[in-house]
């Protein structure tokens, strides 16, 4: 059984492309076959965050308009073997692609995969309209911030509005000592205000930007808070029961020494 | 935040944003304008008037979610007979 699942956000910069990158990597590394794709035609950006930018032949657009075969534009990972990237186009437009193209794209992987994840682009028209129309299922990634929760809520009323299953949510970036100030919106808050099921709660972590810069997502870090968060987003799509883990702890001895003299 | 605008009793910008976007999500979920929602409450009390007397000054009509559905909450305190006889 394989499932399509694609991650939007309506609002640019929450962390789509960081979520993708490391669900495929945290799926694949748990033994799952794994594709991604990048559904940021004209904008794409999965591939640099993958460290796979160096090895793009074809992309999603020549295999949508039938100058190479499906397979040729499936980039093997440098890391895990089942793990695939189809790349966006870079000097297309999101009109190159249909929804029906992504629907026949995708019923051409299933079956041989477990997890097809697309990373929408931001915005609510063709893009994001192409990224969900195979999608069994959808996460929406947003951050504690009034415009990606007001953003997450209108691509919320569109999947409602098309019939598709109430998606979840990931809670991107949340700064524990900031809501502990009342200076942030809780998880819990943002919850209240969007009235879907949470399946993670990501910190904000130095250690994403480090991964990024590297080409090698988090979740490969098995130190990093956020790479931990991303596991553990990994496991409860596959139906396992992982605990919220405990974001409230100010950083180890050190740090909280420190952190009441700046 | 900082400490003196705590003293200050200033509130907590966390809440600011939750209670604005409650709001705004309302709004955005129905397309209902403050200015649509006026024009209705106006609608609402011509037609009830009609029927029986009401003050219009008393009259609360809100949106509110419900999870992730909208409602309508019409409160329309109606006069008294006794007092109007008296009056």
């Amino acid at each position: 059984m394989s499932t399509v699942l694609t991650i939007g956000s309506g609002k640019g910069g929450v962390g789509k492309t960081t979520a993708v990158a490391n669900l495929a990597v945290a799926l694949a590394a748990a033994g799952e076959k794994v594709v991604c794709i990048d559904g940021d035609i004209g904008l794409r950006n999965l591939d640099v965050i993958m460290g796979l930018e160096n090895r793009i032949v074809y992309d999603l657009v020549d295999v949508v308009e039938g100058r190479c075969r499906l397979r040729q534009a499936m980039i093997r990972d440098k890391h895990l073997p089942e793990l695939y990237l189809i790349p966006a186009a870079q000097t297309r437009d999101k009109s190159a692609v249909s929804p029906s193209d992504m629907v026949r794209l995708c019923d051409e992987l299933r079956g041989e995969y477990d997890w097809i994840l697309i990373d929408s682009p931001a915005g609510i028209e063709r893009g994001f309209k192409n990224a969900i129309a195979p999608a069994d299922r959808v996460v929406v990634v947003t951050n504690p911030e009034v415009s990606a929760v007001r953003d997450a809520d209108r691509v919320i009323g569109i999947l409602e509005a098309e019939e598709k299953d109430t998606p979840s949510l990931v809670i991107n970036r949340l700064n524990p000592a900031m809501v502990k100030r009342h200076d942030m919106l809780s998880a819990d808050d943002v919850v209240d205000l969007l009235a879907v099921k949470v399946i993670g709660i990501v910190p904000e972590d130095d250690d994403v930007i480090v991964a990024a810069n590297r080409g090698t997502p988090v979740a490969l870090d098995p130190k990093s808070r956020a790479g931990q968060a991303f596991r553990n987003i990994a496991q409860r799509l596959k139906g396992v029961d992982v605990p919220f883990m405990a974001l409230d702890d100010q950083g180890n001895l050190w740090q909280r020494l420190f952190a009441g003299r700046k | 935040m900082s400490f003196f605008e705590r003293l200050r009793g200033r509130k907590r910008s966390a809440d600011s944003a939750k209670e604005r976007l409650q709001l705004v999500l309302v709004h955005d979920r129905t397309d209902i304008t403050p200015a649509v929602l006026e024009a209705l409450k106006d609608d609402l009390l011509t037609t009830i008037s009609r029927h029986v007397e009401i003050d219009p000054a008393a009259v609360h009509i809100a949106l509110e979610r419900d999870g992730r559905a909208q409602r309508l909450i019409a409160d329309i305190p109606l006069r008294s007979v006794s007092r109007r006889r008296s009056g």
